[in-house]
């Protein structure tokens, strides 16, 4: 196979990636602060995709303008559900945290079964197929922009959490939950604000992904998946990770693709999320367990 | 609880529409799915996300058997019954082996019943997305019954057993074992109880009754495709119904298949055809079983 292809396909895999790597971002800052794993990450997202889509279809708004939009909204949502709904109902146990989370998923998901149907939707827009040339190689458009958006996100996530008081309370309560409480951190209120910034993850990559993407009920699945192996990979709670872990099965998933055909390639991410599990539970860039 | 039992059994003595037996036998199979979750899931205490890899099994293996081996039905059933029991000893080994508990069990269990969906819909041995018909031939000795009141005996025997099995573990030694298990497990193993060994054969247990229900599901339907057995929903039933009845009792699964099924089927009734306003009145109320009613419906029955 020709160098210049297996090039391209490496390449268009680190932008799928980049992309993959915003919806496992909000995966991992949740996990990494709550210590608990959001199961309706993929219907919040597929969500956040129709949303994106009604706002084009009823008033025309552009996708990347509709995430401006839709990042307060989602924020808000997301400290909603945490604050009223998954924090009081699981009362601090962990299988009632993973519970309630897979209830929201199926109310969600099957919310939107109801209101949209199974069809599966896209935008009308031509830019879809717009392609630039990078030397040799053709690469996608809004591919393009939504990677080097994701890794914008990334980081300004990344000195949100650094660089700010809020952020110094997140990591507070990550790391030391009675401490934080002790020094007077409202640990509600931080469990809330980041979920609610997971969730505002999410809304970005709906803009990014919803340009060159269809959207059915079913969507968020695949893609939280594929951002649950790459969480792993990278090691639970590492936003570091999650990104490295996001670009490396996008680039894995696009070779895969190459060489074996699209339809296996969904099994590989499977088996690859079951064998990393199994084999190494801390991630491959993770110390410890 | 014992009338649930007995209110079950008289059904069909004095219902003798189709709609009302179909409607009970629908009720068994989620039951006996159910039951089968909440031996890992209640008993031992691992939230297992994907059960449908041993319902789907089970259906899967005697189907096959039937078709292309040309199976009497009862072995094949049996068969069926085995090989979800050994999977479920594979992915138990496995998995408890490496540790992985909590989310991550959860995670990973989803994970392989996906893997089991994604093969059985793609490779042309098992049917591809056509899935697999079994030939109606409704004769006993084919396990298949012309009258549905016959397979409701059949499946309300399966639903006794798993009663019974799930009843002797917990006053067993085993059980306290699996309790001590779940509730804390590292005491449990200072205490000398092999966690491993007994979380493994739980998870075997736990399967092979899963599978049964895929069986049952299958001579009933005559029909499965890759969905229908290895498909997210029928994890999720097995899941609920226990939670919503009340997890690790001996009664909540099969209390929460009925109060599910027959929520199901009022909102059918009631809201039209509309595909998913079901499945959103499940989600809410998995969400407010567990804000409300820690113990299920059991535990708010029995405490009265």
């Amino acid at each position: 196979m020709a160098p210049a292809i297996v090039a391209e396909a490496v390449v268009n895999g680190l932008l799928t990636g980049a992309v993959y790597a915003l919806v496992a971002l909000g995966l991992t800052l949740i996990y990494g602060v709550l210590h608990i794993i959001n199961f309706a990450h993929g219907a919040l997202l597929t969500c956040a995709m129709f949303a994106v889509w009604a706002l084009d279809a009823a008033f025309g708004l552009d996708p990347y303008v509709a995430i401006i939009v839709l990042v307060p909204c989602a924020f808000g949502l997301g400290y909603a559900l945490q604050r009223y709904i998954i924090g009081p109902a699981s009362r601090g146990r962990d299988g009632n945290v993973l519970l309630v989370t897979l209830g929201l998923a199926i109310v969600i998901q099957n919310g939107l079964l109801a209101v949209f149907h199974a069809d599966t939707r896209s935008l009308a827009r031509d830019s879809a197929f717009d392609v630039v040339a990078v030397g040799p190689m053709l690469l996608s458009t809004p591919r393009l922009v939504g990677s080097v958006v994701a890794i914008v996100v990334a980081v300004l996530l990344w000195l949100l959490l650094t660089r700010t008081d809020t952020g110094r309370a997140i990591r507070a309560v990550a790391r030391e939950e009675l401490g934080a409480r002790l020094a007077g951190i409202d640990v509600r209120h931080i469990y809330a604000v980041t979920f609610g910034l997971g969730t505002a993850c999410l809304a970005i990559a709906a803009g990014l992904l919803m340009p060159s993407y269809t959207v059915n009920p079913r969507t968020g699945e695949a893609f939280v998946l594929v951002a649950f192996t790459a969480v792993v990979l990278g090691g639970m709670g590492s936003i570091p990770g999650a990104v490295l872990g996001a670009l490396l099965i996008g680039t894995v998933e696009s070779l895969s693709g190459l060489f074996l055909g699209d339809s296996l390639g969904q099994v590989g991410i499977f088996l690859l999320f079951i064998l990393v599990l199994l084999v190494r539970p801390a991630g491959l860039f993770g110390a410890r367990a | 609880m014992k009338w649930v039992v007995a209110a079950l059994a008289v059904v069909p003595l004095v219902a003798s529409s189709n709609t009302l037996l179909n409607f009970g036998v629908t009720v068994l199979i989620v039951a006996l799915a159910a039951q089968g979750w909440n031996v890992i899931g209640g008993l031992a205490g691992q939230l297992s996300f994907g059960h449908a890899a041993f319902y789907g099994v089970g259906a899967y293996t005697a189907a096959l058997l039937q078709l292309r081996f040309g199976w009497n039905a009862y072995a094949a059933a049996g068969a069926g019954i085995v090989a979800g029991a050994a999977l479920g000893a594979a992915i138990g080994a496995l998995v408890f082996r490496a540790g992985l508990r909590g989310s991550y069990f959860a995670l990973v269990t989803l994970a392989f019943a996906e893997v089991l969906r994604i093969l059985a819909n793609a490779s042309p041995g098992t049917g591809g997305a056509a899935g697999l018909l079994l030939p109606l031939d409704a004769q006993p000795s084919n396990f298949q019954f012309a009258s549905r009141v016959a397979f409701y005996a059949v499946a309300l025997a399966y639903v006794a057993a798993a009663l019974a099995i799930t009843h002797a573990i917990t006053r067993s030694r085993f059980g306290a074992q699996l309790a001590a298990v779940r509730e804390n497990e590292d005491a449990a193993r200072a205490l000398g109880i092999d966690a491993l060994r007994v979380k493994v054969q739980a998870m075997t247990l736990s399967a092979a009754i899963t599978a049964a229900a895929g069986v049952l599901y299958l001579q009933f339907y005559l029909y499965i495709d890759s969905g229908i057995a290895f498909g997210p929903a029928v994890s999720v039933t097995a899941l609920l119904a226990p939670v919503i009845g009340g997890v690790g009792t001996v009664f909540g699964p099969l209390v929460g298949a009925l109060a599910l099924e027959g929520l199901g089927t009022v909102t059918r009734i009631v809201g039209g055809s509309r595909a998913g306003v079901d499945q959103v009145l499940f989600g809410i109320l998995l969400i407010a079983a567990i804000a409300f009613m820690p113990g299920g419906l059991v535990g708010r029955l029995s405490r009265r």
